[in-house]
């Protein structure tokens, strides 16, 4: 188990590796010289190179990535070009934004969407089946903008059960937060809710039809007891792994639904990074994300290696 | 036991099932009566998709969404199953009914712990919770499983398939069920392995006095097992009496010519044919204006077509067939005189490897799946290679194919000539020498690709043909894998297992091969199908003088083909020589266990020889002997210091056992002999 762990933990590492090296190298790639862009068309070419020598662009690009990926793994992510001063209070705070959001989102979408499956498997064919899955799929088919747009119609303008902007007011306790942060994690609900239900649905059909549920069936055992005991825990399994991979998205994917409720998120943190080549402000966020991404998965993996017996001997031998 | 006068403890009256597909229902069931006495076991036999399984679901009453019982009756030990509400029907299946699969590995939910799940047994039951795991407990030891107590402790695939199925004969008798169900209990378990399971069966059977529904496709398994017998046809009984009469005088058609499918005792493919059944088993649901055989039923006159058979009294038994008493005289469909001529067994081999060994590492072990292996085959040979699950013949097959790299020091020669370790240094004359078939036509074959795609593009490949010349020798081809014509425009998913493995084997001869590898080749296929693909290999092999490397689990499979045998045990040929001599005897003492372990289809119980233990693991093999663990009659320390050589018992029958060595040899030869066999090993003989 500990060496599985282990080698979990050097793939999450070389993932973060090879995301670093695109971050960066991709960064370069983009148009423009940062100076220039910086102190803007009118400026003298002298204070220009200026202003790159001190920032440190004249120096060769491997330099630049090795003194930057040495002071981000010790925690420096150094300055905004933009606000010239340490990337790490903007990061995050923006990512502690993005975290509560997503972690509202994650807290509604996933019991729903896996009460969901069960609920349509074990009605498969019926008519909650139908709705539960047409409804699931037409949710995830619609774009967060629309869904975003209309629950703000619906439950800020009409119903004013919810505030529209997720902006609160400074000095609001939790329950306050969380107020102001339902409608924002309504549309990535609906989005993510299909497709944790139809993962649920199929994982949980196919326990049901399995041959140990047949075995346990006709042990004579209370169907209620079959379902607690040996449908449910095969049948989530997969979903519980690929749920979690989930989180990057709900991390990282929030720009829109950011925009539209005024938020400021990790997401519209990088929009505004790249607009303004910040790119200090930009590879650190990418690679916040990244990080947060790389635990989400390793956690999911122990999870799931938990659950399955089969994957922890395997690995323990 | 016969009919008992007592109340049944299964009745079926007139069932009648169907599934729903396509919009509406199919009868896979049709009027089924029968019944089972208190103690008394019951066979069922048939050929897939001829409803056993479905007659099993029904009883348990766990047809799948689609099915529906249309007529009849079910009753359990005086209770009418389909009639029962949900409280009473779990307590039947609780107390009453119990049932053991064909696949243990699935029927076990694999992220909960065997004892667990056996617990959960007496917890349906109604055991107090103190009392569960000492009756677990008890039950496991029951079943003869050693070590009972970490076996609880253990999860169902850290178990090998032997010990799962008694796991599950455990539960299934954990309750003292009055009715047992067997739904192909063996299927699948190595031959040793199912011999084990069938004592069991057979064992607890007398202390519980349960009555069993057999559901087998296996008649030898049945013919041991069971006091009565119900020949299944496309969802309806055809025949149904006392197993040995059935057996030894069938009277319908279809258990006459399914009993003649079966490559039995001495038969060989030089001796004759194996009869087929022509034709094809009805589609469920299709509708039947006369008796459902008269298809493929050479006896079959109008009345036949246009008249449904009653299942009437004939005699000691009941026969649902016009004409029982002409059942004896059905004539072959495969005429069986027709000899293959045998080859002529001369000549340079034509494959030759020597001292094959597979190595793999694994977390900082090595495991030696295959040891010092050498063998040669002649053109127009067949070596049969068998032996039990991880004996290594997979991966030995492999090794002559170029799949798997030998470890260093292995050599293989084709013609005299040594070939490449790995498939893609191999020239293409050299590939196209040695195909294979696979035991599932079904993965082996591109399913978006027509048959005349697949074949086609094998000739082009291996054949290197183009244009007419492709299109005749396709063609021909065809013709001699009887294939029809017609086939070639469907595609894999269209056609039956046997069809499909057909294609298979025509697309392995497109480069006229010279070796081609049969891994078990029929084992996915029913008993008819199976005899037509063994015709049709002996055919290709007496017209094209090429040889088989035959891999079975079935011995009568491997004798029927066989010129001569090798039996593997933990990656070493412990014993090798010609087919009869194999058969005859003497014998390595694993090969006499492996023999004494096939039942055989007259009933008669030959003297089992039990190996205790099961095979060991290749990381871990026993010192000296491999087979010294478990050997019912090992010598003494000199089995467990020396690993015996392979020497000749007999003119080309081969042993590596220390009783021969020291029983065919004097002592002062041995020296001297070892030497020379070790030089024969080296040749290949």
């Amino acid at each position: 188990m500990l060496h599985y762990i282990a080698r979990r933990f050097a793939l999450s590492l070389v993932t973060l590796f090879v995301l670093s090296l695109l971050i960066f190298f991709l960064g370069q790639v983009l148009p423009g010289n940062v100076g220039r862009f910086l102190l803007g068309p009118d400026a003298d070419q002298q204070a220009v190179e200026m202003l790159n020598h001190q920032l440190g662009l004249d120096r060769p690009l491997l330099v630049q990535y090795g003194t930057w990926i040495w002071r981000f793994v010790q925690g420096d992510m150094g300055e905004s070009y933009v606000y010239r001063t340490p990337v790490v209070a903007f990061v995050s705070q923006a990512l502690l934004h993005s975290l509560k959001l997503a972690a509202v989102a994650f807290l509604i979408v996933v019991p729903l969407g896996i009460m969901g499956g069960i609920i349509a498997a074990l009605k498969v064919n019926r008519p909650l089946d139908r709705i539960i899955s047409l409804g699931g799929l037409t949710a995830t088919v619609l774009p967060e903008f629309v869904t975003a747009i209309l629950l703000i119609l619906i439950f800020g303008i009409w119903l004013r059960w919810l505030p529209i902007s997720a902006a609160w007011p400074d000095g609001a306790g939790a329950l306050g937060q969380l107020h102001y942060l339902i409608l924002p994690a309504m549309p990535l609900v609906l989005v993510l809710f299909g497709y944790i239900a139809r993962m649920a649905r199929a994982g949980m059909i196919e326990a049901l039809d399995s041959d140990y549920t047949r075995t346990a069936v006709l042990k004579g055992l209370p169907w209620r007891l079959v379902i607690w005991r040996h449908v449910l825990r095969n049948g989530l399994l997969p979903t519980i792994a690929v749920v979690a991979t989930q989180t990057g998205y709900l991390v990282g994917g929030l720009l829109i639904v950011e925009t539209l409720f005024r938020y400021q998120g990790i997401g519209s943190l990088i929009f505004n990074a790249a607009r303004g080549r910040d790119f200090p402000m930009l590879e650190a966020s990418v690679m916040v994300i990244g990080v947060t991404y790389a635990v989400a998965t390793l956690l999911a993996d122990l999870l799931y290696s938990f659950l399955n017996p089969r994957i922890r001997m395997v690995s323990s031998r | 036991m016969g009919r008992s006068m007592t109340e049944p403890a299964l009745c079926l009256n007139h069932l009648s099932v169907a599934y729903r597909s396509g919009g509406r229902d199919r009868a896979v069931l049709r009027d089924i009566s029968l019944k089972i006495a208190p103690g008394e076991a019951y066979g069922l036999v048939g050929e897939s998709g001829c409803g056993k399984s479905t007659v099993a679901l029904t009883v348990v009453r766990y047809l799948p969404r689609n099915g529906k019982v249309t007529g009849g009756s079910v009753a359990l030990d005086g209770a009418d199953v389909m009639r029962l509400g949900p409280e009473a029907l779990r307590d039947l299946r609780a107390k009453k009914v119990s049932m053991v699969y064909q696949d243990p590995g699935r029927a076990l939910n694999p992220s909960l712990k065997v004892g667990r799940q056996l617990v959960e047994v007496f917890e349906a039951v109604g055991v107090p919770p103190a009392e569960r795991e000492p009756r677990a407990l008890e039950t496991l030891k029951k079943v003869r499983i050693t070590d009972p107590g970490s076996v609880m402790q253990r999860y169902p695939h850290q178990l090998s398939g032997g010990m799962q199925q008694r796991v599950l004969i455990a539960m299934a008798l954990a309750s003292d069920p009055a009715m047992l169900i067997l739904d192909e209990p063996t299927t699948g378990l190595d031959a040793t392995v199912q011999a084990d399971v069938l004592d069991l069966i057979t064992d607890l059977r007398r202390e519980l006095g349960a009555s069993i529904l057999f559901i087998s496709h296996n008649l030898a398994v049945v013919a041991q097992m069971c006091d009565r017998v119900g020949v299944l046809y496309a969802g309806m009984l055809v025949e149904e009496g006392r197993t040995r009469e059935i057996l030894a005088s069938p009277r319908h058609p279809y258990t006459v010519a399914l009993l003649r499918c079966l490559p039995r005792g001495a038969q060989q493919k030089d001796v004759g044919r194996l009869d087929t059944i022509p034709g094809f088993l009805p589609t469920p649901g299709a509708l039947m204006s006369g008796c459902p055989f008269a298809e493929r039923c050479a006896l079959a006159d109008d009345r036949c077509r246009t008249e449904v058979p009653e299942l009437r009294e004939s005699g000691d038994r009941l026969v649902r067939c016009h004409y029982p008493e002409r059942a004896a005289d059905v004539p072959r469909s495969t005429p069986a005189d027709v000899a293959v001529p045998k080859p002529a067994g001369v000549g340079a081999p034509v494959l030759r490897a020597s001292n094959l060994s597979k190595t793999y590492g694994q977390g900082g072990g090595a495991i030696r799946v295959v040891a010092d292996v050498s063998l040669s085959l002649l053109p127009g040979e067949t070596l049969g290679l068998v032996g039990e699950s991880g004996s290594g013949k997979t991966t030995l097959a492999r090794m002559l194919l170029g799949l798997v790299p030998p470890d260093p020091g292995g050599l293989i020669e084709l013609d005299g000539k040594a070939l490449a370790a790995s498939l893609d240094r191999r020239r293409d004359e050299e590939v196209k020498a040695m195909q294979i078939i696979f035991q599932n036509p079904d993965s082996a074959l591109n399913r978006s690709h027509t048959v005349g795609h697949i074949i086609g593009r094998a000739l082009r490949r291996l054949g290197g043909l183009r244009g007419a010349d492709l299109d005749s020798r396709l063609d021909t081809l065809v013709a001699a894998v009887r294939l029809a014509p017609r086939y070639l425009a469907l595609r894999p998913r269209q056609l039956s297992g046997g069809l499909k493995q057909r294609v298979a084997i025509a697309r392995s001869f497109a480069g006229d091969p010279r070796v081609v590898v049969c891994d078990e080749p029929t084992s996915a296929l029913d008993v008819s199908v199976q005899a037509a693909i063994l015709n049709l290999l002996a055919e290709l092999q007496a017209a094209r003088a090429v040889s088989y490397i035959f891999i079975s689990h079935d011995l009568g499979v491997v004798r029927y083909l066989s010129d001569r045998i090798a039996v593997l045990y933990l990656g070493r040929i412990i014993e090798i020589g010609p087919s009869e001599r194999l058969f005859e005897g003497p014998n390595h003492p694993y090969t006499e266990a492996l023999l004494s372990a096939v039942p055989n289809i007259e009933g008669a119980q030959n003297a089992r020889i039990r190996l205790s233990g099961e095979i060991p693991s290749a990381a871990n093999p026993p010192r000296g002997c491999v087979f010294q663990n478990r050997c019912p009659r090992k010598l003494g320390a000199i089995c467990e210091t020396s690993d015996p050589p392979l020497a000749e018992a007999e003119p080309g029958h081969l042993i590596s056992c220390h009783i021969y060595e020291q029983q065919f040899l004097g002592a002062a030869e041995i020296q001297g002999q070892r030497r020379r066999t070790h030089d024969r090993k080296a040749e290949g003989v």
